[in-house]
């Protein structure tokens, strides 16, 4: 179809439903275009391969379980807010990031205690 | 009204639905509370009302099964104490937590009697490579396609054993997926052998069989006793490795950007268990679940129906909802239609028959703990490897899951076990020398997921 929606670059490949309205939103900054009706999970994904980092060095994630239970597909608003991205609608406007906001706890870089 | 305090039934699915729609028919107030934005759960999962896809493409063979719930839900809506997005992150004896996710507020719903209606996930067994951007669970292969639209990748190879797997390929390939494909770990001997227990329900094993021919005639490669060895890539998938079970010398390797993968389900038991009912291990779901007697559960005050205590299928959670509702009436002393319940309980006793079929022709991979690999990762969240977690078994002496939990961390992170129990136990069981229901089960802690503490004030900002 030639939508920027649909270019098909990301992880996910829209099949069908793909005649909806278009809305923007802001991912680490940056502005995307996403399908009304996407989950935020959706949105990212169909552009992008990935939503975030493993905290502790397990590489990037793009979520797994698509229902709300394995808590992979965690993204953040910029506000702080963490997002559980394939049960969140993408809303116009959101901003986004995929990595936590600077107040985040830092991550033990050893995991060597006993 | 003689009993006035309102009924509470957690989940919407089907059966949560028909526990409400039982409760509502006999004039019992009823509160229906559920994680989701609308009703069905997973299996009958609508997508967003922007996403038009006509209910036959979208659930298939069992289109008018789902039109019939989602109708069901949508009389009832007005009936109901109707709770959408509300996530129950604890319970005691008196009240539930919930919290909603929309609008970050918690409230509290307290309750008398309680239908426990949680549904399941899939049940994961992990393979080196399996935390790659493009690996889905096969429920999530499944969501992605029914909820959104979408395929998981362009080149899709799903794998795994259990029903689902032949359902989603079909599903798939129907929507004009690239299924590169299907590898089931179970072979066709296995199969061959359940056939008697399957044919207690003929209608079923007859879609079972039709989709694997659909599949087999549309080109789609299906192999059997094919097992999951790797995925490979640098930041996404990029080539899935198998070998025959039988001879695992024989190796092959497939091109592909997407796995959706899975062996059966495990039941979301939290809830039940926060609220103290008895566990049991079930041989069938080589699990611990609550006990329940035709849907009581060992608290006079807590009804368990649908997959969430027993993986039993749509079918039977639409009749073991409507028979927990019966067995709540029954303990608040309203008349019920005792020749129903029994009739339920004989379509049930059907369903486990046909069940055990199920578990026959494709048996859970007993040997995967002995076979995987110490580099695999079995703790996506904590980044802990088979490896560290047979070192921790070893060094400590460990034999009980929740001890193996507190000195490895597997278990920890949040999805607090949903993911990696299962292959943990196996890893535990297999290296401590112990029967698999021997080594104990995670004990849920609240809150059952993670949720956000934010200033009720504030709300959030877009």
């Amino acid at each position: 179809m030639g939508h920027p929606a649909t270019a098909g670059e990301g992880l996910l490949q829209r099949l069908r439903d793909t005649d909806r309205p278009t809305l923007g939103y802001f991912l680490d900054g940056e502005q995307q275009q996403a399908l009304a009706g996407d989950t935020v999970l959706t949105a990212i994904l169909t552009r992008g391969k990935r939503l975030r980092d493993n905290e502790f060095g397990g590489g990037a994630r793009a979520g797994f379980c698509l229902m709300g239970a394995c808590q992979e597909c965690t993204v953040w608003l910029e506000s702080g807010q963490p997002v559980r991205s394939c049960a969140t609608p993408i809303q116009p406007g959101m901003r986004l990031l995929s990595r936590p906001p600077s107040g985040e706890t830092p991550v033990k870089e050893s995991r060597d205690e006993k | 009204m003689k009993n006035e305090a309102p009924a509470v039934v957690v989940g919407a699915g089907p059966a949560g639905v028909r526990a409400a729609q039982t409760l509502v028919a006999h004039g019992v107030a009823t509160v229906v509370i559920d994680e989701a934005p609308r009703s069905g759960g997973q299996i009958y999962r609508q997508p967003p009302p922007s996403l038009a896809t006509a209910a036959k493409a979208l659930y298939g063979f069992e289109a008018g099964k789902a039109e019939a719930l989602h109708r069901a839900f949508e009389e009832l809506k007005a009936k109901v104490d109707y709770r959408p997005n509300e996530l129950v992150w604890n319970a005691d004896d008196r009240t539930l937590d919930l919290w909603n996710a929309t609008s970050s507020r918690y409230s509290q719903q307290p309750w008398r009697d309680l239908v426990l209606a949680t549904g399941a996930i899939d049940r994961v067994l992990p393979v080196p490579g399996w935390t790659l951007p493009g690996v889905y669970s096969l429920g999530g292969a499944q969501i992605a396609l029914k909820h959104q639209g979408c395929a998981i990748g362009r080149r899709v190879v799903l794998a795994g054993n259990g029903p689902l797997l032949y359902l989603v390929a079909y599903q798939y390939k129907k929507a004009g997926a690239d299924v590169r494909a299907v590898l089931d770990h179970s072979d066709f001997a296995s199969q061959l052998r359940a056939l008697p227990r399957l044919c207690a329900l003929p209608g079923v094993l007859a879609k079972g069989l039709y989709y694997l021919g659909w599949l087999r005639l549309h080109g789609v490669a299906v192999h059997s006793g094919a097992r999951l060895s790797a995925v490979d890539g640098d930041d996404c998938v990029e080539r899935v490795r198998w070998e025959d079970c039988g001879d695992p010398d024989q190796r092959h390797s497939i091109e592909c950007d997407a796995l959706g993968f899975g062996y059966g389900l495990r039941s979301e038991t939290q809830l039940a268990d926060l609220l103290g009912c008895r566990f049991a291990f079930a041989d069938e779901q080589r699990a611990f679940v609550p006990e329940h007697n035709h849907g009581q559960s060992s608290r006079p005050d807590v009804f368990l129906a649908g997959d969430g205590s027993r993986v039993m299928g749509a079918d039977a959670a639409e009749l073991a909802g409507e028979q927990a509702a019966l067995r709540l009436l029954a303990a608040r002393g309203i008349a019920v239609d005792r020749r129903r319940l029994r009739r339920i309980g004989a379509a049930l006793r059907r369903v486990g028959t046909f069940r055990g079929g199920l578990e026959q022709a494709f048996p859970f991979p007993h040997d995967w703990a002995a076979r995987v690999a110490d580099e695999t990762l079995i703790c996506r969240c904590e980044s802990i490897t088979a490896g560290e977690l047979r070192n921790s078994i070893e060094h400590h002496g460990i034999d009980e899951i929740n001890r193996l939990k507190a000195l490895s961390r597997v278990g920890m992170g949040r999805c607090q076990g949903r993911v990696c129990a299962c292959a943990a136990a196996e890893v535990l069981a297999e290296s401590s020398g112990n029967p698999i229901d021997r080594v104990g089960r995670i004990r849920s802690q609240a809150p059952i997921k993670p949720i956000t503490i934010v200033a009720q004030a504030g709300g959030i900002d877009g």
